[in-house]
């Protein structure tokens, strides 16, 4: 009786923790939406905006009843998922159709809002006038009128955006040090109201004459100035007000910017547009891209292959030497080989750098070596793998230590039984043994190698350089995509995109090699 | 205790609810900062700059310097500034993203040679100098910051490189030339001549003296004094002897890929190097080995050109974005026309200063300074344009294989054909 009637009863009612629990998270769900929406409304974040209410809507949905019981569970899951994992492949695959990089990241708005702004010249001997800000109506709305104080004879100036500058009857407002502190019928701005309409009054602009006007600079002067450049949506054309000079919109490579007459860049600012495949043709057809990614590619696979066979093959050796009965202070010996493993990776790579000093370095110095190792190509890529096994091998010595546990002493006997030397028996049974287990974190090791942006930056910084391309001799792919997007010769997010792309596609066709190479090693077994 | 579940639910939309009203009245606080209800605030969530408070980034080693004249200001002017730590090398990029991002900094610190980049990113907003100011700062400095004939910033320090010689490992302690150089540091026996910074991927701002000495350089100049992308020095006649000369002190072992930016100050200053080409950020070190060193200018080759070493101006720029523009064009002004910001942030950390009032005032309190702001008068102002970005790693990457024993001619030159496929 009681068995039918429990369970029945639990799936009605919850308990005060669990109510409790669900309670906080459905509030700060909707807290942290209505906060973070508005906010996101204001930078037009519109696909955020879509992902915060979708999420908020799906978190509702799902925990504020007890329906959709397996959703729960595989909610925050996909949900990370998707917003960490997923959504950065596609923004990254959407930006490398895209010359998103350096003079090109905004809108052609912004682009041309800068152009125009960046050419407000100050007219010179124009005074520079001490400027308040008066209103007839409210601080934040205005209208507003500007009261400017000459500082060279006294003379106080007032003007709207339509009227333009006229002396202003003494009696009507108060002097105080070279300022007006006050205006007959008029509300005084002080500065932190000024600064807060400070893009409004930037468009006002007091016409003086027909080219120029006066505007505010800083919250209590304000300077005669002309705006040069001229901006003509209808016609999509800038004009240079004192030479007459028109320009236009132009392709210049794959990307459109303003050009004079003669087809050549006027202005430095560009905006962010769609360039098509030209990213991909870019790494695919120019030859010398092309070749740089080849060999990046080639040297990546033997860096992650050799990193992950030299740490093994020690760390393995290490282990079965260690775990001989007969050795005495095993346990000594362990920690102490742990020690490169204990040390933080930056911390080690960043010493090591300074070992490979060619005429100051640790190593050349204690061995009376006079190698060249970060300058020569061979060497440098051999001081890298070098490091890393140092790195490395530690890792692989505890894994290999672990499994060796693991396998019955029963079987090396009954091969030394058969006649097998130890050697033979560590190679024919204990390491096809090891193997199934260790294998899956050798790939995982393979795997992160294959990335390993660390143990190249910080120990060679990708040099050397010898074919005096921006891709260095021990660059892998992640470290060239790196150079590409943040390198020295300005940022160039698009191509970066692109090649990470292509480094994605790469990863996955190397992963699914590995998975099925794993599969037949269990399938032997 | 049990619940049932429509009271559950009850409890959860009050709870809910409860938990926004908390929530709308946190944002209200946090953005009444005294300047009232303007909707687009929520800008300044993402921890930049929100109205009422004028937020500066600077580098780790000028935001202390900078710090307490800054709030002082803020007091003066009715408006809380907050000076945040941004490392220095992430600082641009740092803050082109965030300025797009609508939660950038209102004022930014940085080298002039960032204009080019940050304008042609829409980043900083035009300055506005009074006219009277332009008497009151050095050439270099108003050079500095125009940038297609407009002015960008307010500088407020020159940073260049100068000489220094240990004169326990040389008797000659100012040579006038590079060849003098050399002859004396060999006489003296010391471990390494020059300690000049190159590494493997090369270090073409301590090169420049060197560089412009034998005859190389960047771009050219159009009629009107602007700098010429079109005309690439690179790869060109001078820029080929600068190369073989290079080759030279390479193969006589003057120069060395192995020091590097890391080590270069170090070695001078614990007395394993004769000379050294710094700027005056190496001068706290030098002084803390105690050694007994001089400071001159950088010489050049015998019957060369004059070495001419790159200046680089500090300034204060107003972010495009800022959300609080005006504050911030009132920052620039009160900067640009007292010396007292200057003043204080030499103080704290010493770099020659544009200021000509604030040089005269230190020109009897540190010499060496005064040799660093001096030589910052004959050098040339980092080129600002956007193409420069072009310039450096190639231009770095070659040197620094000639210097290794690669073919001088061949190597500049395939560094002169990419660096003109990068300008396009």
């Amino acid at each position: 009786m009681t068995s039918t009637h429990a369970p029945a009863h639990r799936a009605r009612s919850t308990s005060v923790p669990a109510v409790v629990t669900r309670i906080a998270v459905l509030g700060i769900t909707l807290a942290v939406t209505v906060f973070i929406a508005p906010v996101l409304i204001a930078q037009q974040s519109w696909m955020w905006l879509a992902v915060l209410v979708l999420s908020a809507v799906g978190i509702f949905v799902l925990y504020s009843t007890k329906h959709f019981v397996p959703g729960k569970y595989l909610f925050p899951g996909t949900f990370f998922l998707s917003v960490f994992l997923i959504l950065p492949i596609v923004l990254t695959i959407g930006y490398s159709f895209t010359n998103y990089g350096d003079g090109t990241r905004g809108t052609k708005e912004q682009a041309v809002g800068s152009i125009v702004a960046s050419s407000v010249q100050q007219t010179a001997d124009s005074p520079r006038y001490t400027m308040t800000v008066a209103t007839s109506g409210s601080p934040i709305e205005g209208p507003f009128e500007l009261y400017l104080v000459d500082p060279t004879d006294g003379t106080v100036h007032h003007g709207d955006a339509e009227t333009p500058l006229e002396e202003v009857a003494p009696g009507d407002v108060t002097v105080a040090d070279g300022r007006v502190t006050e205006v007959q019928g008029l509300t005084v701005l002080d500065a932190g109201q000024v600064n807060t309409i400070y893009d409004e009054l930037m468009e006002l602009a007091v016409p003086v004459d027909e080219s120029s006007a006066v505007r505010p600079l800083g919250v209590n002067q304000a300077f005669v100035g002309t705006t040069v450049l001229q901006y003509d949506e209808a016609t999509d054309t800038i004009t240079d007000t004192s030479t007459g000079e028109e320009y236009t919109v132009g392709e210049i490579g794959d990307s459109r910017y303003f050009v004079d007459s003669s087809g050549e860049r006027a202005f430095s600012q560009g905006w962010l547009q769609s360039v098509g495949l030209s990213n991909y043709e870019r790494l695919l057809t120019n030859s010398a891209v092309a070749g740089q990614f080849f060999s990046a590619f080639v040297w990546t696979l033997v860096f992650a292959a050799g990193s992950v066979l030299l740490t093994f093959a020690l760390g393995f050796t290490l282990a079965v030497v260690l775990n001989d009965q007969r050795l005495k202070g095993r346990r000594f010996y362990r920690s102490v080989l742990i020690m490169p493993y204990a040390i933080p990776g930056f911390i080690s790579l960043l010493v090591w750098s300074n070992f490979y000093n060619r005429d100051f370095g640790l190593i050349n110095e204690m061995l009376g070596l006079d190698l060249d190792w970060f300058g020569d190509p061979n060497l440098a890529k051999v001081a890298v793998l070098l490091t890393n096994l140092w790195m490395g091998f530690p890792y692989m010595f505890i894994v290999s230590t672990g499994a060796l546990q693991a396998i019955p002493d029963e079987l090396t006997e009954a091969a030394r039984m058969d006649g097998a030397s130890p050697l033979q028996a560590t190679r024919k049974i204990v390491l096809p043994l090891l193997l199934v287990a260790v294998a899956p974190l050798l790939v995982a090791s393979f795997a992160f190698n294959f990335n390993n942006f660390n143990a190249i930056e910080l120990l060679t910084e990708g040099g050397p350089f010898p074919d005096g391309s921006g891709r260095g001799a021990t660059d892998i792919l992640i470290s060239m995509v790196y150079r590409i997007a943040f390198g020295g010769s300005g940022a160039d997010f698009g191509f970066a995109s692109a090649v990470s792309v292509c480094l994605f596609v790469l990863t996955g066709v190397l992963a699914a090699i590995q998975f099925r190479f794993t599969n037949v090693l269990e399938d032997v077994n | 205790m049990q619940i049932r579940r429509k009271s559950f639910l009850a409890l959860g939309g009050l709870a809910a609810g409860t938990t926004l009203l908390a929530a709308c009245g946190g944002s209200n606080s946090d953005t009444g900062g005294g300047t009232g209800s303007d909707p687009s605030d929520g800008g300044g969530a993402g921890g930049g700059a929100s109205a009422g408070r004028l937020v500066i980034w600077a580098d780790e080693e000028k935001a202390p310097a900078l710090e307490p004249s800054a709030k002082t200001w803020g007091e003066e002017n009715g408006i809380e500034v907050v000076v945040e730590v941004v490392p220095g090398d992430e600082l641009q990029a740092n803050f082109i993203t965030a300025n797009q991002a609508g939660n950038g900094p209102d004022v930014t610190m940085g080298a002039h040679d960032w204009i080019g980049n940050l304008v042609q990113n829409g980043a900083i907003s035009p300055v506005q100098l009074p006219s009277d100011v332009a008497d009151t700062i050095a050439p270099v400095g108003i050079d500095a910051i125009t940038y297609d004939s407009q002015t960008y910033g307010v500088p407020y320090a020159v940073e260049t490189l100068a000489l220094f010689a240990n004169n326990e490992l040389t008797d000659v302690a100012e040579p006038g030339t590079l060849e003098e150089l050399i002859s004396a540091g060999e006489a003296g026996g010391a471990e390494n001549i020059l300690s000049l910074p190159i590494g493997e991927s090369g270090d073409p701002y301590h090169m420049q003296p060197i560089y412009t000495s034998a005859g190389g350089y960047l771009f050219g100049k159009d009629s009107e004094g602007n700098l010429d992308p079109s005309d690439l020095g690179v790869g060109k006649e001078g820029s080929l002897a600068a190369a073989d000369k290079i080759s030279e002190l390479g193969e006589q072992g003057v120069l060395k890929n192995s020091i590097t930016g890391d080590n270069s100050i170090s070695l001078f200053a614990e007395g394993k190097a004769a000379y050294l080409i710094s700027g005056p950020w190496a001068l706290a070190d030098v002084r803390d080995s105690g050694i007994d060193f001089t400071v001159s200018p950088v010489p050049g080759f015998e019957g060369m050109e004059p070495a001419a070493p790159f200046a680089g101006v500090n300034s204060f720029y107003v972010a495009s974005n800022a959300a609080n523009a005006g504050f911030a064009q009132q920052f620039m002004t009160d900067v640009a026309t007292s010396p007292d910001v200057a003043q204080a942030m030499y103080e704290a950390n010493p770099l020659p200063p544009v200021n000509l009032q604030l040089r005269e005032e230190i020109a009897t309190s540190d010499e060496h300074l005064m040799i660093f702001a001096e030589a910052a008068e004959t050098a040339d102002p980092m080129p600002a344009i956007p193409a420069m970005s072009a310039i450096w790693e190639p231009l770095g990457i070659a040197q620094a294989n000639i210097v290794g024993g690669a073919d001088p001619h061949p190597t500049m030159e395939s560094a002169g054909e990419e660096i003109a496929a990068a300008i396009g």
